[in-house]
């Protein structure tokens, strides 16, 4: 392979070990098992043998370098990991500098998706930086010739407790890298009331970059010599080319080459879509090319999808008996003896993730002959792993020989962890033998996102005399997720209904959770919280609906069905609980009651009676992403049906919490998607064609009906770190239409609410 | 041959057709990527810069509609991002992904030059840019930090 090229906003994997190697310490954790962090060497002179994990090292001039291995996206977790390693190596914030890793699976999971990174990475960092603190220490102790025991890192110098001496980090480094590296056993963690950076803020490390627009994301990477790819997807998922013609789009000045991308074959996976990409010499040459160019197409099986159709077959799935995929006690018996049964379908249209950058990638790949020799790939990418893993064989290469830099995300909700866009650069760089850019416009990511599913979710609850239910059942009908890996799954996969439906918290003797069939004619992705928008919905509102069936407030009602404070037994139910233990990250009712009692005592939740019609309060809470959250909406509704959120609050408890002003942004954010989803989000399909293609018939909300005022309330914790990103999503739009309900008395069991009319008299 | 003047610098664009978005001259033409593309309908604002000191939406400006105007993008609204707006953005830790920020501070240093106390109202109505990772309370309240500094000025 020859040697890779630096790009302008990544490094190469040569490049970087190289420079960190000139007289440097370098620490390098290994991952076993994906578990476990073991440290397995200092610098020495073949650095490539070595699997680097977590990665610091630090120069002589006392620089010390950390490495970011996951994708910066908005989240803020670019700075929130190095902070955790700077914490434990006593360093000075000032003097540590961020390296953005490349994709390398030595790392660890660098998929930055599903809210893991602090979870799966708190105490590898922790451990990194204490790993290198020690062996500075023991540097220290060295050169004075006294015990390591009374050398203390401390603000990046070593100081000798018995002496008033001190003595730089950058000066130990010759020392420290000559040391062997401790064991795990040997570090001393700081207590938590010792913490420097984690739980304290700081503004995120690109803040200067982004002011002034120096900020590089995948659409702003360049490499030497490249053209700008715009492409031509098929209409439909899964059409092919049969014939075009280009003459008048190699007519427009600028425009170099047009190039046929096959269709993929077998399920969509991440590969692309297929198409004719026209090649420019800019964006704007190839978008006009593209455009003029005159394709037929041979539209396949998909080119019925027409989801007005498509929402009966969901209803009638949704309404027949399914496959059970939760059950305890006996819900068909009590349901069908009980005179008191309440039921409700809830639907969530498709949604678009349309991230603020469109999907956006470079790639430059080399040949001998038909042989590619070396592929350079810079992109906005969420997993570059998944961008080796999909680049890899369609290239004929290795995926680790694949090098994969990360630009900063003009945000990515899910939809840059699907690297098709990577695919096509490379293909596109393969045929023209030099770097290609590709743009997605607006209208390409809309038309052709791997969309959230379409959802029918049928409920059924018989309750007592007090208005309890004694059994609960719930019905989801959707295309899965595994459909774009597996095009024979048809029916929600276990991880997707565990996300709010077997995991449901109310304490209810009878529950029985079930799905139905649903094949899928798109792509279908996960976007930002997942089957948590569709089912906590349908949860959250259903909640809300039974306690006014009852003549119950709803709180009080939540707060009764949430049951007795307990652990859900996670084996007994068949919950993965996201792959985490038990132990470390129970499922603690008592910890979802503790949120949703401070929700509405910070949001005065008792005032809500006096509310005025057209203004009401709504309440919803949920687990998510194994953090515990509720909201309490307030909604204003004029008479002709304006609504407006004058006030939100969340509570939220994610367990400790290393970048707390980053973790509110999230939760304002959270509170801002959310309210898109509610009040627009709907795409439709008609003829296999995706009928929404930009911000125009797409809308998002602005500053003008988002939410005024969102009041974020943060748990004090020392409890494992949970996810936050997504946490604060599900509970949102049921406490927002439980609101309007509260405010009107209109039930919104269909979103979005543009659908609705809300004016009342 | 088209030139046009970009943050008092004069730029000769060579055979640049004149029905080029000002947009995508001053990303792929100039190398100034930090006005971003968004929508291209005038839909989101990201792309926004001053022409003569007016928020307009490069995406859909037409190289031979900015002539002799001036044009302001993010690179040069502060050599040192020293720009009120810019400063009141950090204090308030607005941007998430940034990516939407230069358009949402352009926007808002042009509504300020005309307005330097901006109602509630005011920032619903002139703000109507998209950010996608929703950090419009700290828009909100950047702005009001913003417009104090200016009104000192
Ligand atoms: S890109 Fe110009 S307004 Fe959206
Ligand atoms: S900060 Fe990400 S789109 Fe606005």
């Amino acid at each position: 392979m020859n040697a890779p090229s630096k790009t302008r906003n990544g490094i190469s994997r040569r490049g970087f070990l190289a420079a960190a190697s000139a007289g440097s310490l370098v620490l390098m954790a290994k991952v076993t098992d994906g578990q476990d962090v073991v440290v397995v060497g200092a610098t020495k002179a073949n650095l490539e043998s070595f699997d680097p994990d977590l990665f610091v090292s630090i120069a002589p001039d006392g620089v010390v370098s950390i490495l970011a291995h996951r994708s910066e996206m908005g989240t803020g977790i670019r700075t929130s990991l190095p902070r955790i390693v700077a914490d434990e190596l006593e360093a000075d914030w000032a003097r540590v500098e961020i390296v953005q890793a490349i994709g390398d699976k030595r790392l660890g999971d660098q998929n930055t998706d599903g809210s893991n990174s602090i979870r799966f990475f708190f105490d590898r960092m922790r451990i990194a930086g204490a790993t290198a603190r020690t062996m500075l220490e023991r540097a220290a102790a060295q050169q004075w010739d006294v015990a390591a025991d009374q050398c203390h890192g401390d603000n990046h110098r070593v100081v000798h407790s018995g002496s008033d001496r001190a003595i730089g980090y950058g000066e130990l480094v010759s020392i420290a890298k000559t040391l062997d590296v401790p064991a795990a056993d040997e570090l001393k963690l700081k207590p938590a009331s010792k913490f420097r950076y984690i739980g304290k803020d700081a503004p995120i490390t690109d803040m200067d970059a982004i002011l002034t627009g120096k900020a590089i994301y995948g659409i702003d990477a360049r490499m030497e010599n490249q053209l700008y790819a715009v492409i031509a997807r098929p209409p439909v998922v899964g059409a092919a080319v049969k014939s075009y013609d280009a003459a008048d789009a190699m007519e427009i000045p600028g425009v170099v080459d047009v190039v046929e991308i096959p269709k993929f074959d077998g399920a969509p996976l991440f590969q692309p879509l297929g198409g004719i990409a026209v090649c420019a010499q800019s964006t704007w040459a190839a978008w006009q090319g593209r455009d003029a160019i005159d394709i037929e197409w041979e539209e396949g099986p998909n080119a019925n999808y027409d989801t007005d159709q498509f929402a009966k077959t969901l209803a009638e799935s949704a309404n027949r008996p399914g496959k059970a995929v939760r059950n305890h006690g006996d819900v068909g018996k009590v349901i069908a003896e009980s005179d008191n049964v309440h039921r409700a379908d809830y639907t969530v249209p498709h949604l678009s993730h349309a991230p603020m950058e469109t999907p956006c990638a470079v790639a430059d790949v080399k040949t001998e002959g038909d042989k590619v020799v070396s592929c350079v790939v810079t992109a906005a990418t969420q997993n570059p792993q998944a961008v080796q893993q999909a680049v890899g064989p369609a290239m004929g290469m290795k995926p680790e020989d694949v090098i994969v830099n990360v630009t900063l995300l003009g945000s990515g909700f899910g939809r840059k962890s699907k690297p098709d866009y990577c695919v096509e650069a490379a293909m596109l760089s393969r045929k023209l033998g030099r770097p290609v850019h590709v743009t997605w416009t607006r209208e390409d990511d809309i038309h052709n996102d791997y969309f959230h599913t379409m959802s029918h979710l049928h409920l059924e609850a018989a309750v007592d005399e007090k208005g309890k239910p004694t059994a609960w059942l719930a019905r989801a009908a959707y295309p899965t997720i595994g459909s774009t890996f597996n095009p024979s799954a048809k029916e929600p996969a276990g991880f997707e209904v565990e996300m709010g439906l077997t995991d449901c918290p109310y304490q209810i003797p009878n529950l029985r959770v079930e799905v139905g069939q649903a094949v899928a004619h798109t792509r279908i992705g996960w976007l930002r919280s997942v089957a948590h928008i569709q089912q906590n919905f349908a949860v959250g509102s259903f909640a809300d609906e039974l306690a006014h069936r009852a003549d119950r407030d709803p709180y009080e009602y939540l707060l009764e069905l949430l049951g007795e404070d307990r652990h859900l037994d996670l084996e007994a139910a068949g919950l993965s609980n996201r792959g985490a233990s038990a132990t470390d990250y129970p499922y603690d009712i008592g910890r979802l009651k503790a949120v949703t009692r401070r929700v509405a005592e910070r949001a005065d939740w008792q005032r809500g009676k006096d509310l005025p019609k057209g203004r009401g309060l709504g309440i919803a809470c949920c687990r998510a992403f194994l953090g515990y959250t509720a909201h309490v909406i307030e909604v204003d509704i004029s008479k002709d049906g304006k609504l407006r959120i004058p006030k939100v609050w969340v509570s939220l408890d994610a367990g400790l919490i290393v970048s707390p002003d980053r973790v509110r942004a999230q939760v304002e954010g959270a509170a801002v998607m959310a309210t898109t989803q509610a009040r627009y989000g709907k795409i439709t399909f008609k003829n296999g064609r995706a009928q929404q293609s930009n911000y125009d018939d797409y809308p998002m909300v602005t500053m003008s009906d988002a939410p005024r005022e969102i009041i974020v309330d943060l748990v004090d914790s020392q409890a494992a770190p949970a996810g936050v990103g997504e946490t604060t999503v599900p509970s949102f739009a049921p406490a927002l239409c439980n609101a309007i309900f509260a405010a009107t008395g209109k039930r919104i069991r269909d979103l979005p609410l543009r659908d609705h009319d809300l004016s009342w008299s | 041959m088209t030139s046009i003047n970009v943050n008092g610098k004069v730029h000769d664009l060579g055979d640049v057709p004149d029905d080029t978005p000002l947009l995508w001259v001053l990303r792929d033409q100039l190398g100034l990527t930090g006005t971003k593309y968004g929508c291209g309908i005038a839909e989101c604002g990201i792309c926004t810069v001053h022409l003569d000191g007016v928020a307009v939406q490069s995406c859909i400006t037409q190289l031979s509609e900015v002539g002799d105007s001036k044009v302001t993008t993010i690179e040069g609204l502060s050599e040192d991002g020293s720009h009120p707006v810019q400063k009141a953005w950090k204090e308030h830790g607005v941007p998430q992904c940034g990516y939407c920020q230069v358009g949402q501070m352009m926007m808002a240093a042009a509504m300020l030059e005309s307005n330097h106390d901006p109602s509630d109202d005011d920032i619903d109505s002139e703000m109507w840019n998209i950010c996608r990772c929703g950090t419009y309370p700290r828009i909100r309240a950047a702005i009001k930090t913003a417009a104090k500094e200016m009104q000192t000025r």
